[in-house]
């Protein structure tokens, strides 16, 4: 499978995720948030800019506990928590927002 | 996800046989693994030329291996007591998904190339051509099929499906034909450490994280110690513990129950997954090199104890296989073994469950609750397959079933237990277990689930229960997944170690 965008094609797997995560760039996030039927908000942005920063430094996804804290300092205590995540990315944020996000998935028992 | 909507079965009023729906599961097939996945852990990278041999001599290899797998293709009389055992064959009504059949995909071609009524008149005796379209049917059929062994429960002669579906994946890995979910988690295992792909840094960062909370939380500083040389216990847990919730409550309160006796523990950043999908794929070689990380890294940390966290699959594979795998038990008297049980504490249970050891403490009195601090849980127990049926804990028959209960009846003041044959040794599996979790086949995953939430929804209606506690990182995922297409919240499931963490004292360790 591929995306068509801005004159190039880029590839991803079956599932969706970015095959060569140095694809990515923010028109891109908008083509694999529309496959997901979300429409990016500030608010989006925010959690997909955490989960960048945070897999540059370790090569993987933050846990769930660990971007739901990151936002709550971010965001105020009300926005810290897992539900949250789940209006911004119904299909759960760990997975949906990982692909946005350019990142792999998280495979495993999650 | 794209693609049409997925909707969960009726609940059913009485819980009869559903009507067959031939073929209505037969568009469910998962991803095959690519080239890289494959070669990365051993396997060929696609499907081998003059594969149709290679499988009937794997077949064959396998049938002198595993003197069970014979009997259990010879023995069947198609009595018909599996047909509706089985949640995916209740869920989908698909008539391939009755054990029997699934078995059926297989045995016919073991008429055809080894019995004489099958090489001679193959067609009297349903026997079987090994052809593409067999090996997609067992592609599709044998991955509809989570190893929990309910059907085997029921059987008279006592065939193990499962044996039979690790058997068919086996055959199929050999040919270069694995299904992509369950390899790249192998593949992560050797390369990373864990499935889910966490390396060490990560890990310690999680770890720092969740002392400061729990110090937050409690003001005690409850440590969850990485690499620590010389500590006593060993604790090896699957790497969803430290990513996903409700997992992570449990790994938190494993920390409490240590803190609270004041047993040194560590994890490993080594053995940083106590899952072993070589188990799923019926691969004894990936059995075995999953399961030597755990030795390396007790021998490395030189600790006195192993302990298993809440994962079903692990501690079938701890309880039942770690012993001949690793030497990791008792009994054996070879000098593999030896040089870890010399290190090991013969006076505990090697490996011991993290619900043994809370248990054992409760029981001597190192422990105290407030049970209140979970009076806003009415609780039921979900028996994850692994652990009924394919392990124990204690002495005695039936440990595994009792353990868990009296833990949450220790440190909680409500409980109700599901309908009677839908737990203990009867229990219906989550719908994810066997390699199955993965979201390609999350209608499968919905449909499966369909008789535990029928049981659910009995004492969610009658006594009002709001948490389904359970032992098994796959069950929390699955179900975490599933429970909102039947009406309930994703909350409603959670570990029996978050349970403990609510209740624990930490102020009156001895």
């Amino acid at each position: 499978m591929a995306i068509e965008i801005n004159g190039k094609s880029v590839e991803t797997d079956e599932e969706g995720y970015l095959v060569n995560l140095a694809d990515w760039d923010e028109d891109i996030a908008g083509v694999l948030a529309q496959q997901e039927n979300v429409a990016l908000t500030d608010q989006h942005w925010e959690v997909i800019n955490f989960l960048r920063d945070y897999y540059n430094e370790f090569q993987i996804a933050p846990a769930v506990r660990v971007l739901t804290k990151a936002i709550g300092k971010k965001l105020g205590p009300e926005k810290g928590n897992s539900q949250y995540l789940y209006e911004l990315f119904p299909y759960g944020p760990a997975k949906q927002a990982c692909k946005i996000a350019g990142l792999p998935k998280p495979t495993g028992c999650v | 996800m794209a693609g049409p909507e997925i909707k969960a079965p009726a609940y059913r009023e009485f819980p009869t046989v559903p009507a067959l729906q031939p073929d209505s599961m037969v568009g469910m097939n998962p991803y095959v693994a690519n080239e890289k996945m494959n070669e990365a852990i051993g396997f060929p990278g696609k499907l081998v030329d003059n594969w149709e041999q290679v499988a009937i001599a794997k077949m064959g290899e396998l049938l002198t291996k595993y003197r069970s797998l014979k009997v259990y293709l010879d023995s069947c009389v198609h009595c018909g007591s599996c047909t509706d055992k089985c949640h995916y064959f209740i869920g989908t009504g698909d008539p391939k998904n009755m054990p029997v059949a699934r078995q059926d995909l297989m045995r016919n071609v073991y008429r055809r190339y080894f019995t004489p009524a099958g090489k001679m008149f193959p067609k009297l005796v349903g026997a079987q051509d090994m052809t593409k379209d067999v090996l997609d049917d067992w592609f599709r059929y044998y991955n509809q099929c989570s190893e929990c062994r309910r059907c085997s429960v029921f059987c008279p002669y006592g065939i193990d499906t499962a044996e039979i579906t690790m058997a068919a994946k086996e055959i199929m890995h050999a040919v270069g034909h694995g299904h992509k979910y369950v390899n790249e988690i192998i593949g992560k295992v050797h390369k990373i450490g864990n499935n889910l792909g966490l390396p060490g840094p990560a890990l310690e960062d999680t770890l720092n994280g969740l002392e400061e909370d729990v110090k937050e939380d409690t003001g005690i500083d409850v440590k969850y110690p990485l690499d620590v040389q010389g500590a006593e216990v060993l604790l090896v847990t699957p790497s969803a513990d430290f990513f996903a919730e409700p997992h992570i409550e449990s790994l938190i309160g494993y920390g409490k129950v240590f803190h609270a006796a004041g047993i040194s523990w560590t994890l490993s950043s080594k053995a940083s997954e106590a899952g072993n999908f070589g188990m799923f794929i019926g691969s004894y070689d990936q059995l075995k090199k999953i399961a030597m990380r755990v030795r390396e890294a007790a021998l490395e940390l030189g600790v006195k104890r192993i302990v298993v966290g809440e994962c079903g699959h692990a501690w079938r594979v701890a309880y039942s296989f770690w012993n001949t795998l690793t030497g990791i038990g008792a009994g054996a008297n070879d000098p593999f073994a030896i040089e870890l049980q010399k290190q090991l504490d013969p006076n505990y249970k090697q490996p011991a469950h993290i619900c043994e050891v809370t248990w054992d403490l409760i029981q001597a009195g190192r422990l105290k609750f407030d049970k209140e601090a979970n009076d806003h849980r009415i609780i039921t127990f979900h028996d994850s397959c692994n652990v009924a049926r394919g392990s124990r804990m204690g002495d005695y028959a039936g440990g595994q079933f009792d353990i868990p209960r009296n833990i949450i009846k220790s440190v909680a003041n409500k409980y109700h237990e599901m309908g009677v044959g839908t737990t203990h040794e009867k229990t219906f599996c989550c719908g994810g277990g066997g390699g199955l979790l993965t979201d390609e086949l999350i209608d499968l995953r919905v449909k499966g689930a369909l008789p535990r939430m029928e049981a659910l929804k009995q004492v969610v209606d009658q006594h009002g229960v709001n948490f389904m506690a359970t032992i098994c990182a796959i069950c929390k995922a699955q179900f975490t997944k599933v429970l909102p297409y039947y009406g309930f919240k994703m909350g409603l499931v959670g570990g029996v170690h978050q349970l403990v963490s609510s209740a624990i004292q930490l102020g009156n360790e001895q």
